[in-house]
Order: C-alpha cells, then sequence, then structure tokens
C-alpha cells in the first residue's frame, strides 16, 4: 500500500490559493493573481494526474478489481458514538477520474481567464473565487463520507453563486445567482432529509459501511429500511429519491433546471468549468457513488431513469429554439447530462449489466473535455462581438481560425460522429439503453440526432451564415493563453474517446469488454448525420427558410423558445403563493395578533391602573371619605351576618 | 482557578469607567477591561481543558461555595462545566467586539459604557451560578441596564421598544421565579430546603410538582430566548437599540434563556421536561417556519436579522425538546453559534447604517463597491446565518437535524423536516438582503463618498469572524467541550424517563 496522504494537497493548493488572493490579491499580487492560481491549479493537476497513474495502473488493483482506498479519514464532528462526520479522502475509480477532470478543465479554465479576464477590477477576486469554487470541487468528489460530501455540496452552491455574480453591479447576474443558489438549496433539501433518513436506518454515515450494511439483503439495517414504509415506498426509496433530488438539483435536470440557463450572467470561462464538467455533473457523480444501493432499488433507479430521459429531451428541443448562444450551450449541457442520468438507471451493479454505469462515467469523462471546449470557444466569439446573440455574430471563420476548427470538433463530438470523443461514450449509452429500455432507447436516439441539429444550428450561425461586419470588430482572436486551451481540448475531443474507460472505470471495479458494433452505430449516427445536413440546408446561408419553419409551426415553437413557461410557474409559485399567501400573512399575523396581543394585554393594564389610580388622589377628605364608608359597609355585613 | 474573577474584573472595569472623563478615557478603559476578560476566558477554556485531561470527572470544576443568606440557604455557589465555558467564550467575544464597535459613541459615554460594563457583570455571573437563587439574581442584573440602553441611546419608537422589552423580560423572569420558588418547596435534602443546583439534581422532585412547576420555569426562560408567542419583544427591542446593546442583546442575552431552559428547567426536572416536550417541539417548529417566512417580509435590515434571531433561536429549544444527547449538544452549539453570528450581524448593519444613515433595503444598493470591508463582513454573516459549511451555522443546526432526527416519534420527525425546510428560506431572505444591500448598482451617488471600515470595526468584525470560523472549521474542540455537560445532563433525564 502506497502512502496517499499527498492526495490532501490537491485541495488543499486551491484553498491556500483562494485564502491567498482572497486576503491579500488586491493589494499586494493584483494582476499577477491570474499567476498564483494558475501556478497552483498547475501543481494540483499534476499531482492528480500522479494519483490516477498510480491508482489505476501500480496499485488500485487487487486480483484485477479496483479497490476502494481510504487514503484519509479524521473524525470531524462526533454525533453519536457510531454516526460522525469523518474528513476522508476515499480512492476509487471514480473519484481518480474525476479528479483529473476537474483539475484539468480547470486548470484550462484558469489559462483561459488570464487572457479572457485581463484588465478586469477584481482580477484578483475572481480567482480567489475560481479556486474556491475548485478546492470544493475537489472535497466533493474526494468525499469518504456522506455528511462531508454535503457539506462540500453546498460549499460548490455557494462559490458558484459568487462567480456567477461576479459582476455583481448588473441587476440581472444577481438574480441569476440568487436563482441558481436557492433553486439547488430547495434540491438540497431533499438531499439532506435523505441523508437522515439513511443514516438513521444504516446507522452510519461512512459511505463505505452505509453501502455495504444497504446492500446486504440478510443484514438488519437492510431490513429495518425495507420494511418501513411511507405512502406505499419503503424509506430506502424515499431516501435514496431524496438524495437523488439533490443530485437532479445541482445537475439541472427537469424539474430543478430552471438556474441553469440563467447561471451563464457569469464569466463565459466560469460557464466552462461549473456548467460543463464539474459543478453539473456531481449529481451523476453522487448517483454513482451511491450506485450499488440505488441498484438495489428499482423504484428509485426508474425515476432516475425517467428524469434523465425526459431531461435529456426537453432540453434538446428547447436548444433548437434559443438565440443566445450560451443558453444553446446550457440546454445541450442539460441534455447531456440526462444522458449520464438515464445510463446509470438503466444499469445494474456488476459485470455485463454494469454497461450503463460504465457508459455513464465514460460519457462524464469525454462531455467534459469537449463541453468545456464548445464554451470556451463560445468565450473567445463574446470577448471578440462583445454579445451573445446569433443575429451579432457569423462568418467569423476566416477572423478566428484556431477558435472555428477547434468549435467543429468539439460539435462533431458532441454529435456523436466517429471518430470524435463523443461517439464512443454515446454509443455505449445507447447499447445499455437498448439492452434494457426500448422506450429510453427511442427517445435516446431521437435526441442525438436533435442534438446534431442544434449545434450544427449553433455553428453555423456563428462561424458561416451572413459576412462578418469587420469594421465591427477591433481585436483579434484573443491572446496565446486564450488559444492554448482551445487547441488542447480539441486535442482531447478528438482523442479522449479511444481512453479504456471499460477497463478502468466500472460499476464492480472489474474490467469490461466491450467492443463497438457498427450494425448497431448506423442509426443514431445516420441520423446525427441527417441533422448535420439540414442544419447545413437551413443555417449555412442566411435565409428565410429557418423563419418559416418556426412560424408554421406556431404556437408549439414558441413554447419551445419560452422554454415551456416553466419559469413562469415557478415565478407564479414564489410569487403569489409564497410571499403572498405564506410570506405576508406570517408577517402581517406576527405584527397584528401575536402582537396585537401582547399591547392588548398592556393598554388593559395601564386602562385599569389608570382607572383604579383615581383612588389614590392623596385628599384627606377622600380617604375619610372611604374609611368611613368602609366601615359602615363592614358594619352593614356583620350585622347582616349576625341575624 | 478562582472564578469569581470572572464577575470582579468586569465590575471594576464598570466602577473604574465612573472615575474616567471623556470619551477616550472611558473606551481606553473599557477595552482594556474586557481585553482582560478577554484573555483571562481564553485562559479559563485552557485551564479547564487541562483540568479535565489530567482526569478530572467531577461534573462542575473550580466550584466555590459560600452560605449567602443562611435562613433560606441559599448559597454563593459557583462553577463551571463545558457548557458554562463555551458561553463564558461566548459572552466575552461579544462584549469585546461591542465595546470596539461602540469606539465613538459620543453623548453620554460614561454612562452608555458602565451599562456595557454592567450587563457583562449579569451574564457572567449567571453562567457560572450553581445555586438557582444566584442565578435568578444575575438574571435580573443582566435585565435593566437593557431598559436604559434602548430608552436613552436607542433609536425609532425607542421608549415604546424599552418598554415592552423590561416588562416581556421582567414577566420572563417572574414566571421563572415562581418555577424556582416551586422547586425549592420541592425539595428535601436532609430535612433541608435547597437552592442549590446540584443537591437539587441528586434527588427526585415530586412528579406532580415537575408538571405544574416546569412550565413556570421553560415559559420564563423561553421568553428570554424568544419562545413562541412570546418573542415580540425581539424585533421592537433589537432594532431600536444602539448596535453594541443589540449585539448583547441577541448574541448573549437570548442565550441566557436558552442556558436556564437547559440548565434549570430541564435537567432539574427532566420528567416536567419529557412530559411537555410535544410543547416546546411544537412551538419551536412554529418558531422556526414561521419566523423565517416573517423574516422574508421584513424591510429594514434590522428587523430581518431580529426575525432571524426569532427563528434560529427556534433551534436552540427545538434541540432541547426533543431530548436525545445529540440534539441537546446541537441546541448548546447552536446558542454559541447563533450568538457570534447575530452578533456580528449587528455589527455590520450598524457599520452600514452609521455610514448610509438607512436601513431600509430598498434604499440601499451596491455598496461592495465603495465599503467592500463592510460588505464583505455582511456577506459572511449572512452565509454563516444560512448555514455555509465552513461557518458555525452548519454545524449547529445539523447537529440538531441529526439529534431531531434521532428521537423515533413520527410527529417529531415531520418537525424535524419542517425545521429543516427552513434553509431553503433562510437562503431566500438572506439572498434577498444581500443581494439588495451590497450587490447591485449603487442606489444613491453619496455612497460613492463613504469610508470603510476603521481599524476598531475591522477588530471587532475580525474576533467574531475568528469565532464562527474556529467553530465551523473545527468544530471538535467545542463538541468535545461541551459533551461531558450536555451528557450529564442527559444522563440525569434518561435515569428520569426510564424510572417512571
Amino acid at each position: 500500500m502506497n502512502n496517499y496522504l499527498y492526495i490532501a494537497f490537491i485541495p488543499l493548493l486551491p484553498l491556500a490559493s483562494f485564502l491567498v488572493l482572497g486576503l491579500f490579491g488586491r493589494k499586494y499580487f493584483k494582476t499577477f493573481s491570474g499567476t498564483v492560481g494558475t501556478a497552483s491549479l498547475l501543481a494540483s493537476t499534476i499531482l492528480s494526474l500522479y494519483t490516477a497513474y498510480h491508482y489505476f495502473f501500480i496499485d488500485g488493483k487487487v486480483n484485477g478489481v479496483f479497490q476502494q482506498i481510504i487514503a484519509f479519514k479524521y473524525t470531524w464532528l462526533q454525533f453519536s458514538p457510531n454516526i460522525s462526520i469523518d474528513m476522508g479522502i476515499i480512492l476509487d475509480p471514480i473519484s481518480v477520474m474525476m479528479l483529473v477532470v476537474v483539475t484539468f478543465v480547470s486548470l484550462m479554465v484558469h489559462v483561459f481567464s488570464l487572457g479572457y479576464m485581463k484588465g478586469e477590477e477584481r482580477f484578483a477576486t475572481y480567482y480567489a473565487f475560481l479556486s474556491l469554487f475548485t478546492f470544493s470541487m475537489l472535497g466533493l468528489v474526494l468525499s469518504s463520507n456522506i455528511f462531508q460530501i454535503y457539506m462540500f455540496w453546498e460549499l460548490v452552491g455557494v462559490s458558484s453563486f459568487l462567480l456567477i455574480g461576479y459582476y455583481f453591479e448588473k441587476p440581472s447576474a444577481v438574480a441569476a445567482a440568487k436563482k441558481a443558489f436557492i433553486v439547488t438549496r430547495f434540491a438540497d433539501l431533499g438531499f439532506l432529509i435523505g441523508i437522515l433518513i439513511l443514516a438513521f436506518y444504516s446507522g452510519t454515515l461512512d459511505f463505505g459501511v452505509l453501502i455495504n450494511k444497504l446492500t446486504s439483503i440478510q443484514s438488519p439495517e437492510y431490513l429495518n429500511i425495507t420494511a418501513a414504509s411511507f405512502l406505499g415506498a419503503s424509506m430506502l426509496t424515499w431516501g435514496l429519491t431524496l438524495v437523488f433530488i439533490g443530485g437532479a438539483g445541482k445537475s439541472a435536470m427537469f424539474p430543478l433546471h430552471i438556474w441553469l440557463p440563467d447561471a451563464m450572467e457569469g464569466p463565459t470561462p466560469v460557464s466552462a468549468l461549473i456548467h460543463a464538467a464539474t459543478m453539473v455533473v456531481a449529481g451523476v457523480y453522487l448517483v454513482a457513488r451511491l450506485f450499488p444501493v440505488f441498484s438495489i432499488d428499482v423504484t428509485a433507479l426508474q425515476i432516475v431513469t425517467y428524469v434523465g430521459a425526459f431531461s435529456a429531451l426537453l432540453a434538446a428541443i428547447i436548444a433548437c429554439t434559443q438565440t443566445d448562444i450560451k443558453r444553446v450551450l446550457a440546454y445541450s449541457t442539460m441534455s447531456q447530462i440526462g444522458y449520464m442520468m438515464f445510463a446509470l438507471g438503466v444499469s445494474k451493479y456488476g459485470g455485463e449489466n454494469g454497461l450503463g454505469y460504465m457508459a455513464s462515467m465514460f460519457h462524464l469523462f469525454t462531455h467534459a473535455f469537449f463541453k468545456s471546449l464548445l464554451f470556451l470557444g463560445a468565450g473567445a466569439v463574446i470577448h471578440l462581438v462583445h454579445s451573445n446573440e446569433m443575429k451579432d455574430m457569423g462568418g467569423l471563420r476566416k477572423l478566428m481560425p484556431i477558435t472555428h476548427i477547434t468549435f467543429l470538433i468539439a460539435c462533431l463530438a458532441i454529435a456523436g460522429i466517429p471518430p470524435f470523443a463523443g461517439f464512443f461514450s454515446k454509443e455505449e449509452i445507447l447499447l445499455a439503453a437498448f439492452n434494457s429500455n426500448k422506450l429510453i432507447y427511442g427517445i435516446a436516439v431521437f435526441t442525438s440526432g436533435l442534438t446534431a441539429f442544434y449545434m450544427f444550428r449553433l455553428y453555423y450561425n456563428i462561424f458561416w451564415s451572413k459576412e462578418a461586419d469587420i469594421h465591427e470588430i477591433h481585436h483579434g482572436e484573443g491572446t496565446f493563453s486564450m488559444k492554448l486551451p482551445l487547441l488542447i481540448l480539441g486535442a482531447l475531443a478528438l482523442t479522449s474517446g479511444f481512453v479504456p474507460i471499460a477497463s478502468l472505470v466500472t460499476s464492480d471495479g472489474a474490467v469490461l469488454e466491450t467492443h463497438i458494433d457498427f450494425g448497431f452505430s448506423a442509426l443514431p449516427v445516420l441520423l446525427a448525420v441527417a441533422g448535420i445536413l439540414l442544419a447545413t440546408y437551413l443555417y449555412k446561408r442566411e435565409n428565410s427558410k429557418p423563419q418559416t419553419i418556426a412560424n408554421s409551426l406556431g404556437s408549439l415553437y414558441k413554447a419551445a423558445y419560452k422554454k415551456f413557461y416553466i419559469d413562469e410557474v415557478y415565478l407564479f409559485i414564489t410569487k403569489k403563493i409564497i410571499f403572498n399567501l405564506i410570506g405576508r400573512p406570517a408577517a402581517w399575523i406576527d405584527k397584528n395578533i401575536v402582537d396585537g396581543f401582547m399591547n392588548l394585554l398592556a393598554n388593559t393594564t395601564a386602562k385599569i391602573s389608570e382607572l383604579i389610580k383615581g383612588l389614590q388622589s392623596g385628599k384627606v377628605q377622600n380617604y375619610a371619605l372611604y374609611f368611613f364608608g368602609g366601615i359602615i359597609g363592614l358594619a352593614a355585613l356583620f350585622i347582616y351576618l349576625w341575624k | 482557578m478562582n472564578l469569581s474573577f470572572l464577575i470582579l474584573l468586569p465590575f471594576v472595569t464598570a466602577i473604574a469607567i465612573l472615575f474616567c472623563n471623556g470619551l477616550k478615557q472611558v473606551r481606553t478603559v473599557a477595552l482594556i477591561g474586557t481585553a482582560a476578560q478577554f484573555l483571562l476566558s481564553i485562559d479559563l477554556l485552557f485551564v479547564y481543558w487541562k483540568e479535565r485531561t489530567t482526569g478530572n470527572n467531577s461534573p462542575f470544576l473550580f466550584d466555590f461555595n459560600y452560605t449567602w443568606f443562611a435562613p433560606l440557604n441559599i448559597h454563593y455557589h459557583i462553577g463551571v462545566d463545558g457548557i458554562s465555558v463555551a458561553m463564558i467564550l461566548l459572552t466575552a467575544f461579544v462584549v469585546i467586539a461591542g465595546v470596539l464597535v461602540s469606539w465613538t459613541q459620543e453623548s453620554m459615554n460614561k454612562e452608555f459604557f458602565f451599562l456595557l460594563l454592567f450587563l457583562s457583570v449579569g451574564a457572567y455571573g449567571y453562567f457560572i451560578s450553581l445555586d438557582i437563587f444566584t442565578l435568578f439574581f444575575f438574571l435580573e442584573v443582566a435585565v435593566i441596564p437593557k431598559f436604559l440602553l434602548i430608552g436613552i441611546w436607542g433609536s425609532g419608537k425607542k421608549e415604546y421598544s424599552a418598554m415592552k422589552l423590561a416588562l416581556m423580560l421582567m414577566a420572563g423572569s417572574g414566571l421563572v421565579f415562581v418555577g424556582l420558588a416551586g422547586l425549592y418547596y420541592g425539595t428535601n435534602f436532609n430535612g433541608e430546603r435547597t437552592f442549590d443546583l446540584l443537591q437539587i439534581s441528586q434527588m427526585h422532585i415530586n412528579i406532580l410538582f415537575q408538571k405544574i412547576f416546569f412550565p413556570f420555569a421553560f415559559i420564563g426562560f423561553g421568553i428570554f430566548t424568544a419562545l413562541f408567542p412570546f418573542h415580540t419583544w425581539v424585533p421592537d427591542g433589537h432594532s431600536s437599540a444602539p448596535t453594541a446593546a443589540s449585539m448583547f442583546l441577541a448574541g448573549i442575552s437570548m442565550k441566557l434563556g436558552g442556558y436556564g431552559c437547559l440548565r434549570v428547567a430541564t435537567y432539574l426536572m427532566p420528567e416536567g421536561a419529557h412530559y411537555y416536550a410535544w410543547v416546546i417541539i411544537l412551538l419551536s417548529t412554529i418558531a422556526i417556519i414561521y419566523g423565517a417566512f416573517a423574516t422574508m417580509m421584513q424591510k429594514d435590515l434590522k428587523y430581518i436579522n431580529a426575525y432571524s434571531s426569532f427563528s434560529h433561536c427556534g433551534f436552540v429549544l427545538l434541540g432541547i425538546g426533543m431530548l436525545t444527547q445529540t440534539s441537546i449538544n446541537g441546541a448548546v452549539l447552536q446558542m454559541v453559534s447563533h450568538g457570534l453570528m447575530t452578533a456580528l450581524f449587528f455589527a455590520a448593519i450598524g457599520m452600514i447604517y452609521s455610514r448610509t444613515h438607512t436601513r431600509m433595503v430598498e434604499q440601499l444598493g451596491g455598496l461592495l463597491k465603495v465599503i467592500p470591508f463592510i460588505s464583505t463582513v455582511f456577506v459572511i454573516a449572512g452565509l454563516c446565518s444560512l448555514g455555509l459549511p465552513g461557518f458555525s451555522g452548519f454545524v449547529a443546526e445539523m447537529t440538531v437535524f441529526m439529534g431531531a432526527w434521532q428521537n423515533p416519534d413520527q410527529w417529531y420527525r415531520l418537525a424535524t423536516i419542517l425545521a429543516c425546510a427552513s434553509i431553503v428560506v433562510t437562503a431566500v431572505y438572506i439572498l434577498r438582503a444581500a443581494g439588495k444591500t451590497v450587490m447591485g448598482p449603487i442606489t444613491d451617488h453619496h455612497y460613492n463618498n463613504l469610508s470603510d471600515a476603521t481599524w476598531n470595526e475591522k477588530l471587532a468584525a475580525g474576533i467574531l469572524i475568528i469565532g464562527i470560523v474556529a467553530i465551523g472549521i473545527a468544530p471538535f474542540w467545542l463538541n468535545q467541550l461541551i459533551t461531558p455537560g450536555t451528557e450529564h445532563i442527559m444522563e440525569h433525564v434518561g435515569k428520569a424517563i426510564t424510572l417512571k
């Protein structure tokens, strides 16, 4: 066994960078802050790659099966003799893979931002927040305790709040940041109650013990949690579903996805980091982390499946109609995460049946690279034209050749065209779906056609369509620091499909044999090609065909463009119901009834004392009167009683 | 360690202030006195640790007993356990921060600082008392100065608020006194009645007595800690008080109630607590969720924090009502955490108010750009309030939830879920306040000329933030500190309940 303690430095380096930049950045580092943040993350990335190398190729495997290694554990808060929050570091295939993904994408974003954010007044703050986010995300990935993951989960939420609201003088950015935080917090409430349920029945918060106890059919914990039921579902189903709600909030699954498109108010590199590769896949990671338990509860797993598949389809339809390029990408992210979710949902634990799990992780891996590439490319475009709207773009391919080529590669990758990265992972997902649920398979194949269509609609609108208005544009493609990440990620979007995830990251740690069946792949690839051709026909040159189609679809198009009015529904619930029907009455009752009663009590006392204070007038005559009156009264009383 | 120094030092400082001339002398003396007290409290923590690690297992350490009033068997009996040490530390942190934020208090400065110090005498005495009559005495010492602080240096409808606060707290004290008297007459210790906490705890008080007098004691103390529906002094009192008094009121004074509910009502009348647990849980759940919704609609920053204190103190009572080891730990953690956090919040609001001359959320905006330090403090206090990990609020709330869930009653579970739901509402009102006040565009061009925090304000905020973060990132020390104390209480509760 190797000493894995150095892994603690992977999250701690960004934390140190956050503290240093947050406390002293504005005064002492200024423009040098970017270098500090990037350097610390470079070190983290190197350590992560080293960890991955060590884990996957040297000592992670025992008898051909990858083991779970607890590299470090410290009791942080003891609730009761058995239940405690431990700060630990867990190493298993998914956490090691995520380490690499998170540090690598974060490093690319750090480098890209050196150019993109140059000249910003709060440059140091930006890098401090970026480091804080990376720290939280790494902590989340490495968590060995379900409460530890919840803590980092919340930290990820708040650092995303800070980053989305980076341009805090813009009311729209503040609103978006608030929305993202509150929606995910609402989901986290589910997560928290889920933790309480699982912890109560399993008697532990430790992932290893918890999974062990709840998956062994004979254990008293398992028997208890499945025997107890509420509203017709067992407590195990409740616990897992509630935990999944937390995951669905962070991963922008329907109906908790409404924050994601608005979150695009943040600086674009931030979107590449948070809303493409890291935070939004946290929900997928959480389900994968608890997958052994999920796999024995059919109901919970089915909820995961259908929520994932529906989100994938819904987001793809909406993406076809949006005109803000970042929003298109946001919906595309939601759709792709839907793929990862339902891939987990159709999977089982162990062996051949664990294909979906592997496929989901594979897609998470490849998606991280091509989606962050798409966002960074979009960032470069926005940097140039100073707008997010498609109508301000067009014909940019000659002005920004590197962005153009890498963006094209990423589009092909996400569309699932061989041999680009997305093809391999998507094929595995489709195969897993095909093997278990034909309805899900149908949705998935249809959505992959839509994906190709909306991505190429985006591509043509940015780089072709009309001719660029050269006079409007004052500078070139961007600095070297902006081009370098595009090139590296472009190379990965091309090649990461060849990484043998099947033999590294599987549900039970054993190697999974997979092969590409060309007969099976033909349909989805053909559909994707059809989608691309349709997009080419409609959008390569500026014309009136798209408008005509939109008009002929009428209200359907409008509904999709308006995101199916889900935002309006939420607005109605929060503004009309929660504020007006709960908040306002609560405040009113407190002021008028509860406090009113106290005031009434005080006023009545005051009034009574007002009434009786006249008795103490200080006048001797009055007192004499009362005195004699009293005597006469008493005398009368005594005489009466005596009789 | 002689615990009487904890009372003596602030008392001497308060007297010394009376002989000072001018603001500079007054505040220097006040700062020296509170700083010495601060160090003394930290020293107490270490001495206490040392004593515990050397194996001293008696429930209360450093005790000292002196017969004060023999005919009624009243003793000046003092001593500390981990819970008291935690509360003393809290008091020391809040008082020194309070002195620092009042640094430029011009009008009647001598009287102001005198009352502030005098209040702290009451609080320290209260937390170390082991004789319930002495405890009651110190509780009263801590009420009267508040009336004056609000009535004289307050703002807005200060006379009304001061009167309301004093009357309601006095009513609370009255109820407490009935409860204590009931206890006294229920005791029979070697043929003698006693006020001594330890002696009472060793005997079994008649169950009927407990059922009658527990509500008096609990509601009485509960009024101090904003028990629904007796919380209405909180919003008015806090918002009319000057900054330091608000900090003291919410940070320490409300904790006097929680401490009393635990130390006197629950510890001495465990069967009463068990019998009335459902009432406590019902009222505290209402406080938590209804308080949170009421906070959402407030427009004045001080009202927002006052209502949120009402909601947060509900967690203290909920933790006590659930009567499990973990939930009571959570209640104590929440007292400490909320004390520090709300003091920080009031300090930040005070700093904003003294510059912008308004506390209305609607009128403020974009302060992060002009006064970044104060705005950051404000945001940190807000994040702590909404229970962000890394700050103390998270630790305390999660311990309460975890402990509450261990109580297997179905209805209590429902209450726990409702209490959990408040974390979402909290996020809404905190982000609403922060989003409008410190973020967004600057609403008034005068704000462009505001100056950021001065050294004393920075120091005050720094001290409180250190406390919050020390609990937030390393809660185990505080948890270990208080656990023997809460275990002792729970042992007692458990024994009494099984006996029945």
